[in-house]
């Protein structure tokens, strides 16, 4: 925090302030202890209802459902951040066409809420005769959502380098497309690349939509071994479970993103971007969808 | 065409239901986000602490799994019974507001220092400091992402449909129980959700308009 809200507390307000931590401490224990207390009423830690992570079968399966989550996020993420590239090359194009068709498909797939997505190629296309599977309707979902508001994140670190990048290159008789690819892109992604990686956190937590097209992911399986009357229903143990490792893998990936933030602000290779307006032009073009949220 | 009108019974309400859905939800985690907000800037550790390890397991969280817990498990700890809309009031609920207190925040980091200063010399509480003086101009200045965060809101609506909610994001089920072209629907409610966002868009630039902060 830069921003100081309050003094730095003297003698009389330490008391108080000790007083609420101890009223807040209180109150959150509280909350804890109701819910663990119901828990445990409702027999949600006995033995029985977390024995099935000791089976082998179920601990392979559950390594199964993650490498599957890990997969439909893999094929996402590289499938969207080649939509994005040329979505975004396509929305700063000279040809007025051009730039009107990417406008379109980007601000189109960034108003339809994923899922509505995900139904359209999994229960829509087979009206058409074509054949789906679970994985492509996930994968085509994520890549079209999270390829268009990629492109945005691209197009914004693209508006937030020194205009002399380009024309420096211009000088050197680039073309369009060589400037573009060889010398504006690569350095908006190394700009963007902390924006990128925390969309690639909201595609990582979208596969779990998968889930409501019978993907064979990581919630799937913790609702299928939820329903086993074999070890007791453990719907609660399985979900509570699920949850941890999500919040692993997104917490690792959030990680990653600090790490190579840190890493570039030391590079020589880093460029004083305009950070200010790329961050603005990113708030100013939320408008379609939802930069800050995703399922 | 004929897939909109021969089903107009289920697209009205339906609709009508996630719009029902989309403004409890929003009240609900604007509410909660800026309480979540106020925590996180208190001068109080704990309470800074407590709203940073919600925001950090909730943001880290996905909705699907948010929803398949108080849907699927919440009812086996027999605590309060909840129906179905109400478990998705609370699991849309439970999500934003992660989301708005951040938005929030980082509005109140662009309020300036001294108009708190200002504030303490006048021998304002913390609580009216924040009250009074910083969330007013902090709301208006976070506007826009805060709207994005509603129409993130509106658009994971839907996931209601896949746990039992009667709303728009279910009437794919009802159609293909009629018997009617699936595809088309889906269009239909894809067409049905587009018109929402641009009016939530139309809703955001004319706030931000007239909200502007001159600084």
């Amino acid at each position: 925090m830069t921003n100081v809200l309050f003094d730095v507390p003297g003698p009389k307000s330490r008391v108080r302030h000790r007083i609420y931590a101890v009223i807040g401490i209180l109150v959150v224990v509280a909350l804890i202890a109701f819910v663990v207390y119901s828990f445990a009423q409702s027999g949600q830690f006995t033995s029985q209802k977390w024995a099935w992570l000791e089976y082998s079968q179920v601990q392979s399966d559950l390594v199964n459902a993650i490498v599957a989550t890990l997969e439909a996020f893999a094929l996402g993420a590289v499938f969207a951040l080649i939509f994005g590239a040329v979505f975004a090359a396509g929305r700063l194009s000279e040809h007025k066409w051009v730039r009107r068709i990417s406008t379109f498909i980007v601000e189109f797939f960034r108003a339809i809420p994923l899922l509505i997505l995900m139904f359209l190629f999994y229960f829509g296309l087979p009206t058409l005769g074509v054949d789906t599977s679970p994985l492509f309707a996930v994968v085509l979902g994520l890549t079209l959502y999270n390829g268009s508001v990629l492109a945005e994140v691209f197009r914004a670190g693209i508006n937030s380098l020194p205009k002399g990048q380009s024309e420096a290159a211009y000088a050197l008789g680039m073309r369009k497309t060589q400037v573009m690819f060889t010398v504006l892109l690569p350095q908006a992604i190394r700009a963007m690349l902390p924006t990128i990686i925390s969309q690639l956190v909201v595609l990582l937590k979208d596969t779990a939509l998968g889930f409501l097209v019978t993907y064979p992911e990581l919630l799937y399986y913790a609702r299928y071994i939820g329903s086993q009357g074999v070890f007791g229903r453990p719907i609660v143990p399985s979900t509570l479970v699920a949850a941890g490792i999500y919040i692993v893998l997104c917490l690792l990936l959030t990680a990653l993103a600090t790490w190579v933030e840190k890493r570039n602000r030391r590079s020589k290779k880093h460029i004083e971007t305009t950070d200010n307006k790329a961050e603005q032009a990113m708030l100013g073009n939320a408008a379609g969808g939802g930069f800050v949220g995703g399922a | 065409m004929d897939v909109l009108l021969d089903n107009l019974d289920l697209f009205g309400p339906f609709f009508l239901r996630t719009i029902e859905l989309f403004l409890i939800a929003a009240v609900g985690s604007l509410v909660f986000g800026t309480i979540l907000a106020m925590l996180r800037v208190s001068p109080v550790p704990v309470f800074r602490a407590v709203g940073t390890v919600y925001v950090t397991v909730v943001r880290n969280t996905p909705l699907t799994l948010v929803f398949a817990f108080f849907v699927f498990a919440y009812p086996l700890l027999e605590i309060v019974k909840i129906d179905y809309f109400t478990a998705a009031v609370v699991s849309l609920t439970v999500y934003t507001s992660a989301f708005i207190c951040e938005v929030v925040r980082s509005g109140i980091n662009t309020v300036p220092v001294g108009q708190a200063e200002a504030g303490r010399a006048l021998g304002l509480t913390f609580g009216q400091i924040l009250g009074e003086v910083v969330l007013p101009q902090a709301l208006r200045s976070v506007v826009p992402p805060l709207i994005s965060t509603l129409i993130a809101l509106l658009k994971n609506s839907t996931i209601a449909g896949g746990f039992s909610v009667a709303e728009a994001g279910a009437i794919r089920q009802y159609i293909s129980e009629r018997g009617d072209n699936q595809l088309v629907a889906l269009l239909w409610v894809a067409l049905g959700f587009i018109i929402l966002v641009a009016v939530l868009s139309f809703v955001q630039r004319s706030l931000e308009k007239r909200w502007s902060v001159a600084r």
